[in-house]
């Protein structure tokens, strides 16, 4: 018997088995099937306020529930979504109103007193919401969809904040549900984005559910990023959470999933030579790998040591390690990002060439640094922050420092960043993260820049008066030449200063089957609507 | 009899008790803050300290462990500190497939592995005997997740017979949860088969070796009857011993399985729950485990009786 006759007599045996056993089975009577998208995100849905935690997977959950009042679109500019606006001639009074027909997800109208309930609790929770309310004298509903925003001095960010795309955004939420404490996550999850979210079939760690909110009316221009016509093509969204990528990959090869968001770069051969899927980056911002220091104590509150260190440091080093493919990463010395309108590669020659060694052996041997160890904390369970720990400690061990590399988990390296404690007592003196392009795109969401110190600023706590200075004429000022002017100089203060260590950008791909048409780039992405499935 | 099921139960109890108490400590005294994985990246110290009071993370241990401890005894095993969904019916939603998984696991396990055990007892020495022990070496060396890829690989991907993943509740329809559930039950069976089948074989020889069973043969008894009646029950008291553990086992968590077939299985649910400092779903999870053990250690010992009439409670 050749393999071919073996194999089809066990298939129709098997087949002849199965069928006994579905017929012989309790059937249920098959509702008419609506239009499903199955998707696994970059990682499983638990929180659901969208103001409560910065997670990027809890941010793509509000972009499906919820609406913003502006959008930014793919020219980097802020564009009407759920509402208009005027600005008077003195930039000091913004009055934004509400487009017609639009509705929360329990049928009530939107309101502009709804809409300033959720900008006061957003700007309660978020860094750039909290620097827009230092400069506002008011905001309240004037109208029933008109609401007004009074500023005590023009302030250049406004509709930036407002049209903000990534964590934490700005949702639109019902005034009782917007009344919510910051610091509580919210009882109801009721929006008025183009998917309502089902509450009933959520399981966190295996599924979340999303349908399609047959009242939204959306915006008649077509869909650019964020903002534009969000018209939900399909009736119904599961995420489905996959632990394993290997299990996520082959679902998407036998069409059990539709989109898989970040499959690893090392099985993206299998998907990319498959006629019947579609590789793309989505987001062209990508990613920033960085590494922080920990100003409070030494060596790092030393800024010989510290500039040491940025001159030991190598982007392509860190990005082979962490990546591996020169289609997917991109040595890049912009600390707002390649590719944004604030970009510039001031004062990053030695970390986009990687030629500083010999200096940082030098400057660290006349910095006074004592050989003490420094404890750089190394999460070893998640893919996309593994590598950098190991490369950086070997860079800096070459530049002559002694390096005690920790290796722990990330959870362990989230509680133990914030600790302000020695090193030696629990703290820390290095560690590394990734952020999101959007999130570093300008120096008053870009969190890392705060120069605010012990209390106040990101971890790490760097005291740095003149950054806050520069920070806050950047925010004062309303002319983009201006504004990169500032910019530049901040970049150049970055690197000065050594505040931290930009390690390079990557961009993971995300994957579909070719049944699916309309997938859209953007700077929080993905998102589900514009997105139409094939029979 | 009854008499020893209620003393066995109430010893269960201070057990119990130790266990949680334990937990509780270990899970305190543990690096991590669910705080942090609630907050994000980005979150600022005042925005941690703010949601770690909110949590009721920020009291004393003694008060959250009388708090925790308090509710317990009301039957709430209290709310997951991330999802704010009540522990239990977290608990409920996975235990479904755990359980399915495990008791067709055991079952396809027994009904393959005691055969073959008697079988190599019976033929000890002869190619049988040798091709048995050269599956169950296979069996216990090659891990779950290879065997789970390659019937990944060849059943849902290349034959396409089954699909790759998931689970469905057996309640719609059994179809959908048969072509679901083989792979995994399947993979998952290879070491329980090795081990079942080990312990079966040396339990036979054991037992094949004693006066009562020459003496069965000598009067005559066919050899199946030797076997199946006098030998197999008598050699049955440690293979129930392994079976039982390996339910326990198979209840309380395969991760890997799960893993690799997406099953939402209690396995994931605390290993995800372990990851996000997630305590009273760990707490909850590890007393689930513990009364699991106490429970099938007390039907072993009281299986037993009905294999050795000698054993009395």
């Amino acid at each position: 018997m050749t393999t071919g006759v073996l194999t089809r007599s066990l298939r129709s045996a098997a087949r002849g088995i199965y069928l006994s056993i579905a017929l012989a089975s309790v059937t249920v009577a098959a509702p008419v099937q609506a239009k499903t998208l199955t998707a696994v995100m970059h990682s499983d849905l638990r929180v659901i306020d969208p103001l409560i935690t910065t997670a990027y997977i809890t941010r793509d959950h509000g972009y499906m529930v919820y609406d913003t009042l502006l959008a930014i679109d793919s020219d980097f500019k802020v564009q009407p979504q759920m509402a208009s606006w005027t600005v008077s001639d003195d930039k000091l009074t913004y009055t934004f109103t509400l487009r017609d027909g639009l509705k929360w997800h329990d049928g009530a109208a939107v309101t502009a007193e709804d809409c300033v309930a959720s900008l006061k609790r957003w700007a309660k929770r978020d860094g750039m919401g909290q620097k827009l309310m230092d400069f506002t004298a008011s905001l309240e509903a004037t109208g029933p969809k008109t609401m007004t925003l009074k500023l005590k001095e023009p302030y250049g960010l406004v509709l930036e904040s407002i049209g903000k795309p990534s964590s934490l955004v700005p949702f639109m939420m019902p005034k009782r549900i917007a009344e919510t404490p910051a610091d509580k996550a919210i009882p109801e999850q009721i929006g008025s984005g183009p998917f309502k979210f089902v509450q009933t079939e959520f399981r966190p760690g295996v599924k979340a559910v999303y349908e399609k909110f047959t009242d939204y009316v959306p915006r008649s221009e077509p869909a650019s990023w964020l903002a534009g016509g969000k018209v939900a093509k399909v009736d119904r969204v599961e995420w489905l959470t996959m632990p394993d990528s290997q299990t996520a990959v082959n679902a998407l090869q036998s069409g059990e999933i539709d989109f898989f968001e970040a499959p690893p770069i090392d099985l993206l051969p299998a998907l990319e030579s498959n006629d019947e899927i579609v590789v793309r980056v989505l987001n062209s911002l990508g990613l920033q790998t960085l590494g922080r220091m920990n100003f409070l104590y030494p060596p790092f509150d030393n800024i010989k040591v510290r500039r040491a260190a940025l001159l030991a440091m190598n982007q392509k080093d860190v990005l082979d390690a962490l990546i591996g493919n020169p289609k997917y990463q991109q040595i890049c010395g912009a600390i707002f990002g390649c590719g944004t309108p604030l970009a510039t590669e001031v004062g990053s020659e030695s970390l986009v060439k990687g030629n500083g060694m010999a200096e940082a052996k030098k400057l660290l041997a006349e910095s006074g640094y004592d050989g003490k160890p420094i404890v750089v904390m190394a999460p070893t369970d998640v893919a996309a922050l593994k590598a950098q720990p190991v490369v950086a400690a070997q860079l800096l061990r070459q530049a002559g420092f002694n390096v005690d590399l920790q290796s722990t988990d990330w959870q362990t390296v989230v509680t133990r960043r914030a600790s302000q404690k020695p090193p030696a007592e629990g703290g820390w003196n290095m560690f590394f993260t990734n952020w999101v392009g959007a999130d570093i795109a300008n120096p008053v969401v870009h969190v890392t820049l705060s120069g605010r110190g012990k209390s106040g600023g990101w971890f790490g706590w760097p005291d740095d008066p003149e950054m806050e200075k520069l920070r806050d004429a950047f925010a004062r000022s309303t002319d983009l030449a201006e504004q990169k002017k500032i910019a530049a100089e901040i970049q150049a203060r970055v690197f000065e200063q050594v505040t931290y260590l930009p390690l390079g950008q990557y961009n993971g791909p995300s994957a579909w089957r070719k049944e699916l048409e309309g997938v859209l780039d953007g700077p929080a992405v993905p998102v589900f609507w514009n997105i139409e499935k094939a029979d | 009899m009854l008499g020893y099921i209620i003393r066995r139960i109430l010893a269960a109890v201070p057990v119990m008790g130790c266990v949680a108490v334990f937990v509780f400590l270990l899970l305190r005294l543990t690096p991590g803050d669910p705080a942090a994985i609630i907050a994000g990246d980005s979150a600022t110290p005042e925005q941690l300290e703010r949601i770690r009071a909110t949590l009721g993370l920020n009291e004393p241990i003694y008060v959250q462990f009388a708090t925790w401890v308090g509710r317990l005894l009301h039957g709430d095993l209290g709310v997951s500190l991330i999802s704010q969904i009540p522990v239990a019916q977290m608990i409920g939603q996975r235990l479904e497939p755990s359980l399915t998984l495990a008791i067709s696991t055991i079952l396809l396990s027994v009904v393959v592995a005691v055969p073959l055990g008697v079988l190599a007892a019976w033929k000890q020495g002869t190619w049988i005997d040798r091709v048995v022990m050269a599956f169950c070496v296979l069996g216990f060396s090659v891990p779950v997740f290879v065997v789970g890829y390659v019937l990944i690989q060849v059943f849902a991907i290349d034959l396409k017979w089954v699909p790759v993943q998931g689970f469905r509740s057996i309640t719609r329809g059994f179809g959908p949860f048969f072509e679901r559930a083989v792979l995994p039950t399947v993979a998952l069976s290879f070491i329980y088969i090795a081990l079942i089948a080990r312990m079966t074989r040396a339990s036979m020889l054991e037992v094949l070796g004693e006066d009562y069973v020459r003496t069965a043969r000598a009067k005559g008894l066919g050899e199946t009857k030797v076997l199946l009646r006098h030998a197999l029950r008598n050699a049955a008291v440690p293979v129930v011993t392994v079976i039982g553990t390996g339910f326990t086992l198979l209840i309380s968590g395969v991760v890997v399985t799960e893993s690799v077939f997406n099953i939402p299985g209690i396995g994931r649910l605390t290993v995800d729950a372990v990851l996000a400092r997630d305590f009273p779903v760990i707490q909850g999870m590890i007393l689930l485990t513990s009364g699991l053990y106490v429970a099938v250690n007390l039907l072993i010992d009281l299986s037993y009786t009905l294999f050795d009439p000698r054993i009395r409670y």
